[in-house]
């Protein structure tokens, strides 16, 4: 940059000055491309992170109270939410969430991808039916199961009564507060599962034909092919798919929202869901972010072991 | 390659397991159907009492009985439907059309470009996939309530801009862009710098165009996902007038008595362009979604 600067002001042009002036153009056009993302993401992105973990530390309200000037509250917020039974119901929520439609969507999604994996006709036209629940808002799909779950007349429970011959149902899905919460975890495996079937797909279609006819001549069966060549193969997207899972389930909010609104007695309610109530509802901004932050912490905990677990196996 | 013949009890067998598979993937398709034939078969049914009388019942997937559009008129005295699906198309292709945009002339600049503090940019962008957005969501509130905008006023709730600005950056889609910008060989654009190509045309009309699969990519998972968006506009919007499909739904389904036949009504009008756009263009949709697996 220095010697740049100096050669500007001698007149003798010089082999090296195109080049340098050269490079402090490319300079600038890089930081022209880089400038408008970069932008939006200070302002919209790291900027509100920030402001969080400051914000989780004060009393902040969403409406500032001119007569109550917001305090540095320290880390009362941290240890209050512990004592908040609603937060501590939401958190484990989340867990029983994860620890029950992983596995169950994971399998699931596995199952429809081997199946249509097959090279027999009209494939096509299952692979497409099996996505449609992806392309269709959640908003419009937690409506729509609503009534399919109305505790008096909904098919569901119809056809649960018609199966049994009348000894089960009907169940007040979204009212009972120990079915609310399944009610709603098969419905998002409903809506969820094709996405996944997608990602399998592409995965096992990675896996070289080679490896199954080795396996074929050593008189593998069709199970031993799966188990020993396919699902070795499929370990890095098992992990995507487990971890995207996860990491969707934590951010539970749209289906629960419209269908339980959290209820019966907080059986359904999820972290998401305590934020947004205490920070928007009951406008406690400083208590919102602070549950914001323990949130993040917990997403970034995940993906980073993701990120330990894929690299160690490469 | 000659195959051996198959003994008629083989044959058999296979036929028999093909039927079996195509008796369990229907079975499956059933169940992946089921709510929305729902929907599209109750949204036309015109009778209120007739739809509770049958959605214990097969009927309840047939179209029975007096059929008509008339929940569909009704939704549009109820609600100005129109212009939620108005507001929703403008959000949705604002910020796919913008994002597109920007986000890829950034990650041209970190594939391509020399710049100082370029791989900590590059770091940064990285890192910046993990922030969920709800985690943000409480203070980006904040902030949008303070922020003044062009027309004077001092807030931007209550807005198409407040929907748009904050989703048209993705750390997501950029790092899309990187990884396949980084695969596109060098030597075409090296032929036209020696042309004395300016570096906003080798982006336009070299990398763009032979770019056109991830741009489709990151353009559908972008408006998937921004298509659907409702914990935001919850947020941040009251005023019907710039109020999107998913809220407008949500409002709607709240308004009691609940007339079954209109809500579903008002969903089939949701649902259906999308579903049509991607029974269209499913190849792509399907490798959207396949791409956005492979980034391990």
């Amino acid at each position: 940059m220095a010697i740049s600067k100096s050669q500007t002001a001698s007149a003798k042009p010089t082999t090296s000055r195109p080049m340098l002036s050269w490079k402090r153009r490319e300079q600038r056009v890089a930081w022209a491309f880089v400038a408008p993302a970069l932008l939006l993401l200070l302002i919209f992105l790291i900027a509100p992170f920030g402001l969080a973990f400051y914000l989780s530390l004060t009393d902040q309200r969403l409406v500032p109270n001119p007569n109550l000037p917001t305090r540095f509250v320290g880390l009362k917020h941290y240890l209050a939410m512990w004592q908040d039974a609603t937060f501590v119901r939401a958190l484990l929520n989340n867990f029983l969430f994860v620890a029950v439609v992983v596995p169950v969507q994971t399998s699931f999604a596995l199952f429809l991808a081997v199946l249509v994996n097959q090279k027999i006709k009209a494939i096509n036209v299952f692979r497409t039916i099996y996505f449609i629940p992806v392309v269709t808002i959640m908003a419009i799909v937690a409506v729509v199961w609503t009534f399919l779950y109305n505790p008096d007349q909904g098919i569901i429970n119809k056809f649960i009564q018609t199966i049994s011959f009348g000894q089960l149902g009907p169940y007040r899905w979204l009212e009972d507060p120990k079915l609310a919460f399944p009610a709603i975890m098969l419905m998002s495996i409903w809506q969820g599962v094709g996405f996944q079937m997608v990602i399998y797909l592409a995965g096992l279609q990675e896996i070289p034909g080679e490896l199954y006819e080795a396996a074929q001549l050593d008189g593998a069966s069709a199970w031993q092919q799966f188990r020993f060549v396919t699902l070795p193969q499929l370990r890095n997207t098992s992990i995507f798919v487990v971890i995207s899972t996860t990491i969707m389930a934590f951010k539970l909010f749209d289906q629960v929202e419209i269908m339980t609104k959290g209820g019966p007695n907080d059986a359904t309610v999820t972290a998401m869901l305590h934020i947004v109530n205490s920070g928007f509802r009951t406008q406690k901004v400083g208590y919102a972010s602070a549950l914001s932050v323990v949130f993040f912490v917990i997403v970034l905990l995940i993906s980073l072991g993701q990120r330990i677990f894929t690299r160690s196996e490469r | 390659m000659q195959r051996p013949a198959i003994e008629p009890t083989k044959r058999w067998q296979q036929s028999s397991r093909r039927f079996g598979i195509y008796l369990l993937m229907t079975g499956i398709a059933l169940f992946t159907l089921f709510p929305i034939l729902f929907m599209l078969v109750t949204a036309i049914k015109a009778d209120e009492s007739q739809i509770l009388r049958e959605m214990s019942t097969f009927a309840a997937f047939l179209p029975t009985g007096e059929l008509s559009l008339q929940n569909f008129r009704d939704v549009f005295e109820r609600v100005p439907f129109a212009q939620y699906l108005i507001n929703s198309v403008i959000i949705a292709l604002s910020i796919v059309i913008c994002g597109l945009f920007v986000n890829s002339l950034i990650a041209y600049a970190l594939a391509r470009m020399q710049f100082r503090g370029q791989k900590l940019l590059l770091a940064i962008v990285v890192a910046l996939i993990i922030i969920p957005f709800q985690a943000v969501a409480v203070p980006l509130l904040l902030i949008v309530n303070q922020l003044p905008w062009f027309d004077g006023r001092m807030t931007w709730l209550d807005s198409y801009h407040v929907q748009i600005i904050p989703f048209i950056a993705d750390a997501f889609s950029i790092f899309l862009f990187y990884q396949f910008f980084l695969n596109i060989p060098k030597d075409i654009e090296e032929a036209a710098l020696v042309d004395g190509a300016s570096r906003f045309r080798m982006y336009s009309q070299i990398i763009v165009p032979l770019s056109r699969p991830v741009f489709a990519t990151v353009a559908i998972l972008q408006f998937l996902t921004h298509w659907g968006d409702f914990l935001w506009p919850l947020m941040v919007v009251r005023d019907p007038a710039v109020r999107p499909l998913t809220v407008g739904m949500q409002a709607f389904f709240g308004q009691m008595p609940r007339q079954w036949g209109d809500i579903m009504a008002f969903a089939t009008m949701v649902t259906l362009p999308v579903l049509i756009i991607f029974l269209l263009f499913q190849k792509w949709f399907v490798q959207s979604v396949a791409s956005s697996g492979v980034k391990g």
